[in-house]
This record gives C-alpha cells, structure tokens and sequence, in this order.
C-alpha cells in the first residue's frame, strides 16, 4: 500500500473528526535507526525542533545582551570586537528558525519586528555623506536622524524623541507611516549599530564603527548617550520579542495549537510549504538571485557585519532540519525524532534519498560560500559586477536550492499534500502555483 | 487615533455609516486573501524565478538615502508609500482612509493640477508650479511632508424601485497643513485610489485596432455613448499614443505606469523616470538638494532598468482568478440584465490578447475583463474637473470588472469607484452619471429580485 494512499483518507478524516488518529508508518530501511514516524509525530517533534530553536534565539540573544552590557560598561575594541562575535553567534539559530516563518502565521506576523530588511539606517545614526558625494550643503542631512535629535520631523511629521527607549522603537516609530516592517528595530539595527555602515560596496570590508561611539568619555561622532540608548533599547525589545516567540512554542502554546488546528496534513502541508516559501522563492530568490543579478550588496542580508554567508547557510541548514527531523542546539546537544524523511521513505525510498541528496548538495554550495568568505570573498564580493568566479559560486547556490524545491514538489505530491490549502501565513507560496513547473 | 502621525480625518458626524472594518484574517480562507497574487496559469517554470524577483521589488520597502542597501534606498524625499503593497493591499484595491487612521488605509494619493494647457503637453497636466503634480503626505526624515488629508463625506440618499434607499457618500478631500507654502488659489485635485493588480499584462495586450473599433466621439450611433481613446505622450516613439492604464488612461503601457507610479509615489528615480527626487518641484529645493540613492550599479538611478524589467513582468503575470457560481440560475439571470440595461455597452465583456513573444502565457488568450478601456463622461457627481491629456475632467477610462467578487477578501473591505466612495456594489452602481445614466435609470427600475440577480452577477466576477 503506497503512502499516499495510507495517508490520505486517514488524514482526511482525522482533520474533520479528530486531531490524533494515528497514521503509523515504520520506516524499515537500511538507515542505522529506525523511527516510528506518522504524520502526528512528525508535527509533534517539527513543533518540539521550534521549541528548541527558538529557546535558542533566546539565550543567544541575551548572551548578546550581556556582550553588549560590557561593551556599555567599558567601551574598548576587544568589548566591541566580543559583542559582535556574539551577535553573529546569535543569528545561528535564529536563521535556523526562518523555515518556521513560511507556514506559521503567528511567526509571520511578529518576524518584522526582529528581522526587518532593509534597514532605514539613516534613520537611526549618523552615515557617511561622502559616500554619496561631498557637496557641503547637504551635511544637514546625515546628522538627520534619531540619535542626533531629541525632536525631528520623521515621515512628515514632528517627533519627540527625547528619550530613546522601548516605546519610541516599538511604537511611536513604527506607526509613522503605516509599514508593517519596522525598519528601525531588529537584529539588523543591533547588527548597524555595532558595526556602522558597510562603506565598501562590493569591495572587502565590513562596517568599522569606533567602540568610542558608545563612550560617554570619549565620544566619537557625536551623542553618544543616545547611541547607547538606542542599542540598549533594540536589545532589550529583541529580548522580549524572542522570548514571547519562545513561549508560543512551549508546550500548550499558542504556535503549537495554531499548527494542530490544522490538522495532520495540514501539519505537513505547513512544513513542506514552508522549507519550499523560503528555499525558492524568499532565499533563492530575493535574497540571492536579486542581489546577483544587481550586482549590489542590496540583498546581503546580514549586510553591516558581512554575514550573509552565514546567514544564507543557516536559512538552507533550517531547511534541511525540517526535512530530517534534526536540529543540532547550541549547546551541541542533538535533537532527532519522526520526520518527513521517514514518511517519505516509507513510501519512495528513492525519492527520499533524492531529496536528502539534494538538501546536501544546497549545503555544500552554501559551504561554498562560506569558504569564499573565510578567503575575503564575502558575499557582497562574490556578487561584484565582474567577478565571474563569485558570481558562478552564486548562481551555484540558487541552482541548488530551485532543484531542491522541484524535489519537495514530488516529496509532497507523494505525501498526498500537495493540494492541501493551508490557512493563516501570507508569506506562502501556493505551492502549485510558485514552487514547481 | 494616532493623531500626531496621520492624516487628520474630519469625518462627517453620521459615523455609523462608515463601513464596519472587516476582519480580514477571521472571515477568509489565506487562498482568498490571496486570491491576485498568483501567477498566470500558463507561466513556464524558467519564468517563474522572474516573476519571483519582480514580486521581491513590488513589495520591497524603500529605505532613505544614504544607505548601505544602495538598490533599496532613495525613497522620497516626498512619498506618498514605502512600497507598491503598501497601497495595492494583497496586490489588490487600497482603501481610503478611515476615522481611526488605520495604518493598511493607504490607498489614496491626490494628483494635482492648476488651469492651463498643460494636459495637452507632454506632462498630460499643469502641475501646481510648488507641490507638483501630486500631494505626497511623507516626506524622509528632516522634511516637511506636504500637507495632511482632511477628509469629510457629504451623503444623499437614492430611492429605488421597490421601496429601498441607498445611501451616496461624497468625499472632499483637503489638503491641510502645508508644508511648503499656500496651495495655487485654484489647486484641482484629483483623489486616486491603487486599482487591483490582476490581469494588467492581458489587457496591455489587447490589439489597439479591437479598442479604437469601439471609439464613437461624435456618437454617431446616437446611443448616448460616445467612448473615447486617450492619446497619451508616450516617451519612446515621441509622440501621442493610446493611453491604456490609469483611472483616465494617462498611460500608454505597464512599463510607463509602473515606473511613473515609483518615481511620483514613492520617489525613486528610474531610466523613464530619472528624477531622483520624484515629485519634487523647483520651488522645493530642500527636497531637490536631499541625499539620493542613485548608484552605479543601478546605473546611475535609484532603480535599475534590470529592476523595472522583473517588475513589469510581475504586474504583467498576475492571474485574474476564475469565475465562480457560473451555473446559479441567478447569476445567469444577472449577466442577462448586465446586457439588457446597458452595461456591457462599455464594460465589453471579452477581448481575445495578441501575441507577445517573451509573454507566451499571456498571448492569444480569449479573456473577459469587461471594459473598453475607453473614456467616457461619467456625469458631474464623479467630475475631478482635471483633465490630463485628452480625458477631460468629467471622463474617466471604463475600470475593468473582473476580480470584482473578491475585493472584501483581498483588501478587507469593498471601496469602489475611483476614490473609494462606493461601498457597495449598488452605491458604484449609482454614482454612474453622463453616458451612463441611462443605464443607471434602468438599473434604479429594476425589481428588487432582478437588482439581486444583477449584484449576484457581478459578485461572481
């Protein structure tokens, strides 16, 4: 009997009557473990992996914070040089956690408070006028911004920004004018404020801020107590954020009886949609395939730190995990359990095997990058306008992850979802639609 | 209220009668929601990453200069939206602006315009020598916005046959605090609202002989309905060509609309519209002096010809969704009278699209979007008295119907008409005046039961 039909009436009527008939599939196969996997499992430990995930993004997140006290407290290079170490520390798990995004509309809603791209950075500090020519008369407009005003006119309109704290970043300036992405908080207004601006364009080079930006003493550029401030407030509003997000996915949590209201297929449905809404559509495309074909660093996601490597290998790495069942915590601890490699073997070994071989060969290409970055070969530099090699090394990467999502498609017709509708995320792709020909 | 960040909302006193906001999220299905931003049916698979990378810019939030993401920066100074989506909600209609300055209420922008002969220029207006030819309600970081929209709704009531009323609400818009000096004594304003994005590429490829067929200026047919082409300046061949998208057809193709809406709406300069600064006039020097987002490798622009060409694709692919309830007997009964009152007079219902090479699953497709695309005068009710190009200021470009039964689904309510007056399909039905009274009369004499078929039709578009 093959899966499909295995699971599709059981499924079917487990979503009208009830959320916990078992759909047991052995996995028998030549792996070294056997796991019991049916489609209640495999949501359960999918659920289980996000718990971890973004348990981890949490404690990440305020071993930054702590990086980030000490650098407040005693403003040298090596404090500096150890907050960011910790934020690109911190965005491991939390790219990790991007697959859960494309599925879970409660991850969807909040994900543009931590992760909104692009940055107004202008907005909140200093930038280098001479990076868009030198004509003196324009200098007002670099110092046009947050830090360096207690009161400005932002959107159109006055603003009091006397004091910088959580409510005028989360709520005063997020209401201006009406954009669901607030492009003044988040992981990348953290990531501006420790590094400043990326000046080399495509050339090698991260941000150079000076740790004397934040030293009261000392002050470099100006308005350091407010510079402190700001950094304060966005790592404190990260916390929150993530710790909120961590909770949903505690047991009994919102995240998790939003995904078992779905029922099993749906379920699976949300995390093959998911691994394929980021594979194609969101990594391979906006975030790689855009900034390549610009030859501009505008898609370079962790663009300040020069991170996209990482950053880019972690969303495909989060992929990978929600195929297999794995996440790797950052306490090296592993978690494993029931999968949709184990439902799909049951019933295509090949296809199984297919899809795992196409999920390493998006890795290997994003080690590819990672490797050219390790050689200064940063993700903007491979991009350059010019620079074949990198440029191949790139196209590499969305030629992988578009093969693999043409796989998923099989994987998922096979898995009898691949017309399941799924309710509540706007970031979906119709999977009929976007993912396959 | 956020009354400190949002245009101030005079709202007449009668608020009971403004529309309950929908609940978007709890009433329908995401696939509803979603319903025109699917891609055309036929899209082959090596089109797909195209139409991927064109949605990446339509939804892409537009950052100040300078920035580090140099290909996302060079909003405004003045700008009216952040993004494409952020008016065209769900890629479908906007929605005028509501007493609680509900911050996804972004979808209408005022155009402007003073007395002169501009229109007949290459411009299509006379701009208003300080604001421009359009009110931009934000400005980045350090500049006044133009102005704030006061808005208050005056109301009349229509009777119909069979007892019933319906309600007509009226919106004047005003400008508010100006922020750079008086408005021009007599400043036109003309209240757009973003269309729906669905099946633009088809109907940029309806033959142009098929649409001057349909053009009778002098009536000679004596119907009561002339129908006429814009003749819009078109940059390309340096002269006058048909003018197919915008509320007067003010534009001759997709390509020119998206990259003007960019340029004026948001403010980001492109190779048809290099104007870093947009909308900024001479008179705003501030504005014009303002950091801007051009970049090499954009070629010199804020936005590149390789951007604009995704995002003509994108808004060329976006698939008109099916028909539904075709067989009920009512809907069938609705689309008789839909003919037999006049209507599809100028909402032609079919068109079969030509043949573009590069747009394979656009060509040869028989499609039914009902419209002429031509101008009419639609009565004094609806007069925005601006012209642009040949449309006068009582004659506006037959909007297409298709998609009509999805609008409270895709953006959350139903705001028709060309600045979101009507609420209902009755009240868009009612406001039609000039060539199309008559058809209005027959629709106001109708039988309760036949005006329920005829809406039952139009709801299954």
């Amino acid at each position: 009997m093959s899966l499909k039909r295995l699971l599709l009436p059981a499924a079917i009527a487990a979503a009208v009557m009830s959320p916990f008939t078992p759909v047991a599939i052995s996995q028998a196969s030549a792996a070294a473990t056997t796991v019991e996997a049916s489609a209640a499992s495999v949501s359960q430990h999918y659920a289980d992996i996000a718990e971890a995930v973004f348990a981890d993004s949490l404690i990440a997140a305020k071993q930054l914070q702590q990086a980030i006290n000490t650098l407040l407290d005693t403003p040298t290079d090596a404090n500096l040089a150890a907050a960011r170490d910790a934020w690109i520390a911190a965005r491991v798990p939390y790219q990790q956690s991007e697959v859960y995004r494309f599925g879970n509309a409660i991850v969807d809603d909040w994900e543009g408070k931590v992760n909104a791209w692009p940055l107004d950075e202008g907005l909140i500090d200093y930038v280098d006028g001479d990076f868009y020519g030198s004509e003196s008369d324009i200098n007002a407009w670099y110092s046009a911004n947050i830090i360096a005003n207690p009161v400005l006119n932002i959107g159109g309109k006055q603003v009091d920004a006397g004091t910088i704290d959580k409510t005028l970043l989360a709520e005063t300036l997020h209401e201006i004018d009406g954009v669901e992405a607030n492009v003044a908080t988040g992981y990348h207004a953290i990531e501006f404020l420790l590094w400043g601006q990326d000046l080399n364009g495509t050339n090698p080079g991260a941000g150079n801020r000076p740790a004397s930006d934040f030293d009261t003493d000392n002050c470099s550029n100006g308005n350091c107590d407010r510079r402190r401030d700001y950094l304060k407030a966005a790592t404190e509003l990260l916390i929150d954020d993530l710790t909120e997000m961590a909770n949903n996915w505690k047991q009994g949590g919102a995240a998790r009886q939003q995904l078992a209201a779905k029922g099993e297929l749906g379920a699976l449905a949300t995390i093959t949609t998911g691994m394929g809404s980021l594979a194609y559509g969101e990594l391979a495309g906006e975030r790689t395939k855009l900034g390549l074909m610009l030859h501009d660093p505008e898609e370079e996601h962790d663009c300040f730190s020069d991170n996209t490597h990482w950053s880019h290998f972690h969303d495909a790495l989060g992929i990978r995990n929600a195929y297999l069942g794995e996440y790797s915590r950052i306490d090296g601890s592993q978690l494993k359990g029931p999968s949709l490699s184990a439902l799909t073997q049951a019933a295509n070994p090949a296809l199984d095997q297919k899809m795992r071989d196409h999920l390493n060969a998006t890795q290997a290409a994003a080690q590819a990058m990672v490797d050219a970055a390790a050689e200064g070969q940063t993700f903007d530099v491979l991009i350059a306008a010019g620079n074949t090699e990198g440029n191949a090394r790139v196209q590499a990467f969305v030629d992988a992850l578009t093969a693999q999502t043409q796989v998923l498609e099989e994987v998922m017709a096979t898995l009898g979802i691949a017309d399941v509708q799924l309710e509540g995320s706007d970031s979906l792709d119709n999977p009929a639609a976007v993912l396959g020909g | 209220m956020k009354p400190a960040f949002w245009p101030v909302l005079l709202l007449a006193l009668c608020s009971h009668q403004v529309a309950a906001a929908v609940a978007a999220d709890a009433a329908f299905s995401a696939a509803e929601r979603k319903a025109f931003m699917q891609p055309a049916a036929d899209l082959p698979f090596e089109q797909r990453m195209t139409f991927v990378l064109g949605r990446a810019i339509f939804e892409k939030i537009w950052v100040s200069s300078p920035s580090s993401t140099t290909a996302s920066d060079g909003l405004g100074p003045l700008y009216n939206a952040r993004s494409c989506l952020q008016c065209h909600i769900n890629n479908g209609r906007g929605l005028p602006p509501d007493e609680q300055g509900s911050a996804n209420r972004n979808g209408i922008l005022i155009q402007l315009g003073i007395p002169g002969n501009g229109h007949t220029g290459r411009q299509g207006v006379t701009p208003d020598p300080v604001y421009g030819r359009q009110l931009q309600t934000f400005a980045v970081t350090g500049l006044p916005a133009e102005a704030r929209l006061k808005l208050t709704y005056s109301y009349e009531s229509v009777p119909l046959n069979g007892g019933e009323t319906v309600e007509l609400r009226k919106p004047v818009y005003q400008p508010d605090n100006p922020g750079y000096g008086d408005f021009h004594p007599q400043l036109q304003l003309s209240p757009r609202l973003a269309p729906a994005m669905i099946g633009l590429g088809l109907l940029e490829l309806i033959p142009e002989a098929d649409i001057l067929a349909r053009e009778d200026p002098d009536d000679l047919n004596a119907d009561g309905i002339s129908g006429r082409a814009n003749r819009v300046y078109h940059p390309d061949f340096k002269e006058l060509q048909l003018g197919r998208f915008g509320w007067k057809a003010g534009q001759a193709d997709l390509r020119l609309q998206n990259t003007s809406a960019l340029n004026t709406d948001i403010g980001i300069g492109n190779p048809d519209y290099p104007a870093a600064g947009g909308d900024c006039t001479a008179a705003q020097p501030a504005c014009l002096n303002a950091p801007h987002g051009n970049t090499p490798a954009q070629g010199n622009l804020e936005a590149s010809a390789e951007m604009m060409a995704v995002l003509l694709f994108y808004t060329q692919h976006l698939e008109v969704p099916p028909r539904r309830n075709t067989d009920h007997p009512d809907v069938q009964a609705g689309e008789q009278l839909f003919h037999e009152i006049g209507c599809s007079q100028c909402h032609t219902p079919v068109h079969t699209t030509g043949h573009a090479a590069d747009r394979p699953a656009l060509s040869n497709r028989t499609i039914k979007p009902y419209t002429d695309l031509l101008l009419h005068d639609m009565g004094e009710g609806l007069a925005d008295h601006r012209p642009e190009f040949a449309a006068s200021g009582r004659e506006w470009r037959t909007p297409p119907l298709w998609g009509l039964g999805h609008h409270i689904a895709v953006s959350g309510e139903r705001a028709l008409l060309h600045d979101g007056r009507a609420r209902t399909l009755n009240e868009a039905i009612l406001w039609h005046g000039g060539e199309a009274e008559t058809a209005r009369e027959r629709f106001r004499q109708l039988t309760p039961q036949q005006r329920k078929y005829l809406i039952s039709f139009l709801e299954s578009l």
